[in-house]
């Protein structure tokens, strides 16, 4: 065991540092859920990928850097404490990506990685149906393969980012004779094809995060398929693995909200401390932070050792979600009577973000596999418990 | 940056997991609780032969020479079958300190820890009642900002029962003139790092113990069955111990970063000691809670092998500094004007 970083490591730490100081906006971009914040997100991600800074974990010969999870970890406490903005592509960049790498065919690499990579293209999910949330396997949506191409019919919804997106990627009953997990197959529908109807779904704060997408006899060439006919489920869980482990939820979000919520404390003490369990609350969440970092940490030198990734890895969604939650709840309690005013009302001076993160952290434990369903993961694949 | 254990360091906490689960067996904890000592010489024995009374003692004392992170796995085991046995305490405590104390005393003392023929105990402040103080041969004992060493001979002792029948607990006065084996700013560094030592041994036992509490209560609910099914398959039940899996899972990093930072010396051992310990406790005394509510009213009696390591985790949670005392600890510096927080702080010696 050795917690010091290389020279390697620490030169890479003050190359992005710098780089970012360079480079990220004085002014915060507006909101990606709007048309002007969205278009402003894209041109960051273009401005990313030429310092080479879009997806440190690529191969080289991808536009990346190779980075391996340490690096990426350390790459993403720079964004963080940088302030950089958020990754509007981080469906493609970071759940289809890795799983094109993975099952994509040399032609659809080539099509599809460098147009993700320059924020040209950007990448919505397509998952839930209306009778498909938790259960996924419930999917409905057909894709009738006619001739080169498929003709899809059915609905998605909860599909992030998919108001602005290029493209969407998504699991369609190919088989009308199946059930659950099989005869689905996974495809890449562009979200401009005629028969597609998107309606925008306002989320909690007023913008539509996500979408419906109506499929109404939209065509689809076949080499949008990506893996087998009928494959689409383990292709699925591949780019879901990717959703649950480290490349999403890296721990720099978290310490940097911990940080703030410390400082936060310490600025508004006088007042924090008339009510005994805040700093409790803030003490927690500091320590929670540093625990999911760590945690973290030996997980991916682990696996940079050339471990695998184990059950336990399921706990992670669970810690990282209520932690989010905690956190700001904590915050809203110390900012009192200002907590409910919009950063723009004209007396909310000094609220800063945390009434948005308070928002958001109350998706944590819904999407991606709510709470309640990783529960039972952990209670039946890792503890061994019986079904 | 490798935050993981050697093939060795692995290898070793496996071998002594197995020995430990085959020899310190519930029944075997039970029947030396019905012993006037409620220690086992025999097993005692056997654990200095594998040298795990001397881990920590240097090799020229006739020990391994290893560190507070070589030890730390093997405490985690020593947590899981809730051994007796005051080993943790000499490996992570009596043993550093000696080494730290030095001279002659260390050359009298260390060879013979190692050789499993003397027991030493440490008895701080903080910890008012001092550990297996009746089976040792020589205390070392904080009185003001002095270290005394006394042998057995030289104290009398009151038996402090606990509510973990494991525990043997005692006032000890000194009855004789003792000499003072540090004093000034020596005994107060020595005394800090016994005192976070003894909390790291504590928080790498309540790993284990959450982990021996959860295999029970897994093991219990798979083979229960009401309403035709055992009882494990509901959600409600499922969901408690998935609870405490989660915050376990969460508690080891922060000890192993902990132990680490003690074995370099590092000046955030301390700090990183109290994380450890308020983590690992609160994971254990968790599994305790939903322990217990899983093995229903099994789980209320004495009868049913829970109660040996629920009771432990207890007593653990308040001894070697109490959530209080690591909280305030944590919060001095964290609260302090210009503390260095964040990620980048995380691994910062």
């Amino acid at each position: 065991m050795d917690l010091a970083y290389t020279e390697k490591q620490i030169a890479f730490r003050e190359e992005i540092r710098s780089w970012l100081a360079d480079n990220v906006p004085a002014e915060p971009l507006a909101s990606f859920d709007t048309e002007e914040g969205f278009r402003q997100h894209r041109e960051w991600e273009a401005q990313l990928n030429v310092g080479r800074w879009g997806m440190v974990t690529w191969p080289e010969a991808l536009g990346g850097r190779g980075c391996d999870l340490i690096e990426w970890l350390i790459f993403e406490e720079e964004y963080y404490k940088a302030r950089a903005p958020l990754r509007v592509n981080q469906n493609g960049i970071f759940l289809l990506g890795p799983t094109l790498m993975e099952y994509g065919t040399e032609e659809q690499k080539a099509r599809i990685l460098p147009k993700m990579a320059n924020g040209e293209e950007v990448w919505a999910q397509g998952w839930s149906e209306p009778n498909a949330g938790s259960d996924m396997a419930a999917i409905r949506s057909t894709a009738r393969l006619e001739g080169d191409k498929y003709v899809i019919n059915g609905q998605k919804t909860w599909s992030t980012r998919a108001v602005w997106a290029d493209w969407c990627f998504g699991m369609f009953r190919t088989d009308p004779e199946s059930e659950r997990h099989r005869g689905l197959t996974f495809i890449l529908v562009p979200l401009n094809s005629p028969g597609i109807t998107v309606r925008p779904i306002p989320q909690l704060d007023g913008l539509p995060g996500f979408a419906e997408i109506f499929f109404d006899n939209v065509e689809v060439a076949v080499e949008n398929r990506l893996g087998d006919e009928g494959a689409g489920w383990s292709v699925a869980m591949a780019t879901a693995g990717f959703e649950r482990g480290l490349m999403l939820r890296s721990p720099a979000r978290f310490q940097e909200t911990a940080r703030r919520l410390v400082n936060l404390y310490t600025a508004n003490r006088d007042s924090a401390d008339s009510d005994p369990a805040i700093k409790d609350a803030v003490l927690r969440a500091y320590l929670d932070a540093e625990s999911y970092c760590m945690t973290t940490y030996q997980t991916a030198c682990r696996l940079n050792k050339g471990g695998k990734i184990g059950a336990e890895s399921s706990t992670n969604k669970i810690f990282w979600s209520e932690l989010d939650q905690a956190m700001h709840a904590t915050a809203m309690s110390i900012l009192g009577a200002r907590a409910e005013l919009l950063p723009h009302a004209p007396d909310a001076q000094g609220v800063g973000a945390w009434l948005d993160g308070w928002l958001f952290s109350q998706s944590g434990p819904i999407y991606a596999g709510t709470n309640e369903v990783q529960r039972n993961i952990i209670a039946e694949r890792m503890l061994g418990m019986p079904r | 940056m490798d935050f993981t254990f050697t093939d060795d360091q692995l290898l070793f906490q496996d071998s002594v997991r197995d020995f430990l689960v085959n020899e310190v067996t519930p029944e075997r904890i039970r029947q030396t609780w019905e012993t006037d000592s409620g220690r086992d010489e025999g097993l005692w024995a056997q654990l200095a032969e594998l040298g795990l009374t001397g881990m920590t003692v240097p090799e020229a004392h006739g020990g391994l020479g290893m560190s507070e992170l070589d030890f730390v796995l093997l405490a985690q085991e020593c947590g899981y079958v809730a051994l007796p046995e005051p080993l943790v305490h000499t490996a992570m405590v009596a043993a550093p300190l000696l080494n730290d104390l030095g001279g002659e005393l260390a050359a009298e003392w260390s060879p013979r820890i190692a050789a499993g023929e003397a027991k030493v105990v440490v008895g701080l402040q903080q910890n008012a009642l001092v550990e297996d103080a009746h089976v040792a041969d020589l205390l070392i004992l904080q009185r003001g900002g002095d270290l005394i060493a006394a042998t057995a001979d030289q104290v009398s002792l009151r038996h402090n029962e606990s509510v973990d029948p494991s525990r043997k607990l005692y006032a000890a006065e000194v009855t004789a003139d003792t000499p003072v084996v540090a004093s000034g700013s020596n005994a107060a560094a020595a005394i800090a790092d016994s005192f976070n030592r003894g909390a790291l041994g504590a928080a790498a036992q309540a790993l284990g113990l959450a982990q021996r509490m959860v295999d029970l209560s897994v093991q219990y609910t798979s083979e229960r069955h009401q309403f035709g099914k055992p009882i494990g398959s509901f959600q409600a039940v499922k969901h408690h111990m998935a609870d405490v899996a989660v915050r376990l899972e969460y508690a080891k990093a922060p000890v192993h970063r902990a132990a680490y930072a003690q074995a370099h010396r590092q000046a955030v051992a301390a700090h990183a000691i109290s994380h450890a310990k308020l983590v690992a406790c609160e994971a254990a005394n968790l599994a305790a809670k939903h322990s217990i509510q899983v093995h229903g009213a099994m789980g209320y009696t004495w009868e049913v092998d829970l109660h040996i390591f629920m009771k432990k985790a207890w007593a653990l949670a308040n001894t070697w500094g109490d959530a209080g005392f690591h909280k305030s600890r944590i919060a001095e510096r964290i609260f302090a004007e210009g503390a260095a927080l964040g990620a980048d702080a995380t691994f910062a010696a």
